[in-house]
C-alpha cells in the first residue's frame, strides 16, 4: 500500500524561517533510510502558503483566494509517498523521523485508495451477474 | 500483550528482521542459525515488552538482544569444544568457522548494508533449488511468514515450511560461506539474484482480480527488494535495469484488466490509467543503468522496450522503430524464439504486416513454437491485416486450440468468427 505523510506547517514554517544545519543533516539521513529500505517514492517541501493560492468552487462559480492562510496547524508544509506494508509500518517509520520542525507540530498519515478499496463496491454486482448467467444456463438444459 | 503493542512489533519485526539476521549471520556464519536467534530475540521482546512497555527504540533492542542471544551461543560452543578438548578429542573437529569474530561486532552501522548483501546472495545461492531461493528470499530479506509465502504461491503451508527448513540445512551442510561473491564469480551470482526478484515479482504479475491479496502484494515485494538491491548495488547496471522493467511494468497494473478480470493488451490499455510516478521512477532507473555504461544487459534491454511504451502517450505514438533496434539487440544478447516472436510484432507495426509474416512463419516451421498459441496468434493477426480472412481464420482458432486458458481461448475464437465480417 502506499501512504502519505503529511508534515504540517508551524509559524515558523509560514514564516520561511529555515531549519538549522543539524536538523537538515538529520533529515537527510532520514530520507536516506527510507531510500535504502525502499519505501521512498517521493517527497517535497512546500513553500509557505503566502505564496500559494486556493480556488472556491461555488456551483459553476470560481473564485481565487490568495495566501497567506492563517489555520496554520492544518496547512500542509511538507510531503512524502511511502510504500509500506501496513498503517502500522508506517507509523513505525514516522516514529523515527526527527521532528521536522524542531517544534511543536503534527505530521498526518493517510492511506492512499488502492483498486481493492473499490473492489467490495463492485463485487457484489458481478456476483449477481454470474448467478444470472447460471441460471440462464440451466433454463436452457430444461 | 496489548494489541497495539503486538502490532507495533510485528511492524518493527517487519521492518528490521533482515537487518538482524544479517548481523547475526556474521557473527555465527549460519543463516538458519541466525534466523533462529533472531526469532529468539523476538520471544524476547514478546515476554519483555508487555511489562516494561515499548522500549525508546524498539529496533536498536531486537538488534541487541539478538546479537547478544548470538554471543551467548558462541561462548557455550567454545566452552563445549573445550571440554571435548580436556575429554582428548580431536582438536580439528573445532573448524575455524565457528571461531567468532569479535572484531566484527565493533563496527556497527557501516556494516549493515554488507551484511544485507551477504544475506541476499547466500539466499539465493545456486546450491539452492530456485524455487527454494525464491523462498528463503522472500522469509530472510521480505521478513514474510511461512503462511504468507504460502497464500503468496498457492501452496499448502507445510510445503513452503519444509522448503525453507531443507533450505537452510542445505545452506549448512554445503557450508556456503557468508559473503559477498568477488570478481568473475559476481556476475553470475548477481544474476541468479535478480532472477529470483524477477520471480516472485512475475507471480504477483500474473494474479488476477479477486485472488488473494497475498499475490498481488508479491509485486510490491518484489519492487522493494529490487529498490534495497539498487542501494546496496549501485554500480551494478542490471539491478537498475531489473529496477526499471519491474517500476514500468508495474505502472500498468490497473490498466491491464478489465472489470470482469479479462486481460486488456497493451495498445488497447487506457493510459490514464498508467501509475506515471511509477514510469518516471522507472525511465530514472534506466537513465542510472546507461549512465554505469557497458554492453546492456537482459534486464535493461527490456526496460528500454517498456520504456518506449511508458513513453509514448498514445498507442500511435509507439517508437516501433526503436523497439524494434532493442528486440535485436535481445536477441543477440539472449536468443530465444520468444524474443524473436516479439520482434516480429515489432517489424509489423514500425514496417507493416507483410515485413513480419515471413519472420512468423519461419519460426512456426520449428518444433517447439508451432504449439506456441502466442505464435498462432500473432500469425492471425499478421494475415488479417494483409486481408487474407480465411488464413487468418484458421490460425486464430489454432491458437484458440493451444492455449489453456479459457478466457483467452473465447477471446481468439471470438476473433476467429470476426475475420469473416
Amino acid at each position: 500500500m502506499r501512504v502519505m505523510v503529511m508534515i504540517k506547517a508551524t509559524q515558523d514554517s509560514e514564516a520561511s524561517v529555515m531549519p538549522d544545519t543539524e536538523l537538515l543533516e538529520a533529515m537527510g539521513r532520514y530520507n536516506e533510510e527510507l531510500v535504502k529500505a525502499g519505501v521512498m517514492l517521493a517527497g517535497e517541501g512546500l513553500t509557505p502558503s503566502a505564496k500559494g493560492a486556493r480556488m472556491r468552487f461555488s456551483g459553476a462559480k470560481r473564485t481565487v483566494i490568495d495566501g497567506p492562510f492563517t489555520e496554520t496547524k492544518e496547512l500542509v508544509a511538507g510531503f512524502w509517498l511511502w510504500q509500506v506494508r501496513s498503517m502500522d509500518e508506517a507509523i513505525e517509520w514516522l516514529r523515527r523521523c526527527p521532528n521536522p520542525h524542531g517544534e511543536d507540530c503534527e505530521v498526518e498519515i493517510r492511506p492512499v485508495f488502492e483498486a481493492e478499496d473499490f473492489g467490495e463496491a463492485f463485487t457484489p454486482e458481478l456476483r449477481a451477474q454470474e448467478d444470472r448467467l447460471r441460471e440462464e444456463i440451466a433454463a436452457k438444459k430444461h | 500483550m496489548s494489541h497495539a503493542l503486538h502490532r507495533t512489533l510485528d511492524a518493527v519485526w517487519r521492518i528490521e528482521s533482515a537487518r538482524i539476521i544479517g548481523a547475526v549471520a556474521r557473527l555465527v556464519r549460519d543463516v538458519g542459525l541466525a534466523e533462529e536467534l533472531a526469532q529468539d530475540a523476538l520471544v524476547a521482546a514478546l515476554e519483555h515488552w508487555p511489562a516494561a512497555g515499548l522500549p525508546d527504540n524498539p529496533a536498536a533492542w531486537l538488534m541487541t538482544t539478538a546479537r547478544n542471544r548470538a554471543l551467548d551461543h558462541l561462548r557455550q560452543q567454545a566452552l563445549h569444544l573445550r571440554k571435548q578438548e580436556e575429554l582428548g578429542a580431536d582438536a580439528d573437529a573445532r573448524g575455524d568457522h565457528v571461531v567468532p569474530d569479535f572484531s566484527d561486532a565493533l563496527d556497527e552501522r557501516d556494516t549493515i548494508g554488507d551484511d544485507l548483501l551477504r544475506l541476499v546472495f547466500t539466499a539465493c545461492h545456486p546450491v539452492l533449488s530456485k524455487e527454494a531461493q525464491v523462498a528463503l528470499t522472500l522469509r530472510l530479506l521480505a521478513g514474510l511468514s511461512t503462511t504468507e509465502i504460502a497464500r503468496a504461491f498457492l501452496l499448502p503451508e507445510p510445503t513452503i515450511a519444509q522448503r525453507i527448513v531443507r533450505a537452510k540445512r542445505t545452506l549448512t551442510a554445503a557450508r556456503v560461506p557468508f559473503e559477498v561473491p568477488q570478481g568473475e564469480a559476481l556476475k553470475a551470482r548477481l544474476a541468479s539474484v535478480l532472477e529470483v526478484v524477477y520471480l516472485v515479482f512475475n507471480e504477483g504479475y500474473a494474479a488476477t482480480a479477486g485472488s488473494d491479496w497475498m499475490r498481488p502484494a508479491l509485486c510490491e515485494e518484489a519492487l522493494r527488494l529490487g529498490r534495497v538491491l539498487a542501494q546496496l548495488a549501485p554500480d551494478e547496471a542490471e539491478v537498475h535495469g531489473l529496477v526499471a522493467l519491474m517500476e514500468i511494468q508495474a505502472s500498468r497494473t490497473k490498466a491491464r484488466i478489465d472489470k470482469g478480470g479479462r486481460p486488456i493488451l497493451l495498445l488497447e490499455q487506457d493510459r490514464g490509467r498508467w501509475d506515471r510516478l511509477l514510469i518516471g521512477r522507472g525511465l530514472v532507473a534506466l537513465e542510472r543503468a546507461a549512465a554505469l555504461g557497458g554492453e546492456r544487459g537482459p534486464y535493461e534491454l527490456q526496460a528500454a522496450i517498456a520504456a518506449c511504451h511508458g513513453r509514448a502517450l498514445s498507442a500511435d505514438q509507439t517508437d516501433w522503430a526503436q523497439i524494434v533496434a532493442l528486440y535485436d539487440a535481445l536477441a543477440q544478447r539472449q536468443p530465444s524464439p520468444v524474443v524473436e516472436l516479439n520482434r516480429a510484432v515489432a517489424v509489423g507495426m514500425a514496417f507493416g504486416p507483410a515485413a513480419a509474416l515471413p519472420l512468423v512463419d519461419t519460426l512456426a516451421a520449428e518444433p517447439p513454437m508451432d504449439r506456441y498459441h502466442l505464435l498462432h496468434a500473432v500469425r492471425a493477426d499478421l494475415l488479417a491485416k494483409l486481408e487474407r480472412p480465411g488464413e487468418a481464420r484458421a490460425a486464430f482458432e489454432r491458437a484458440a486450440e493451444l492455449t489453456n486458458n479459457q478466457r483467452e481461448r473465447a477471446l481468439l475464437l471470438e476473433r476467429a468468427r470476426a475475420t469473416l465480417n
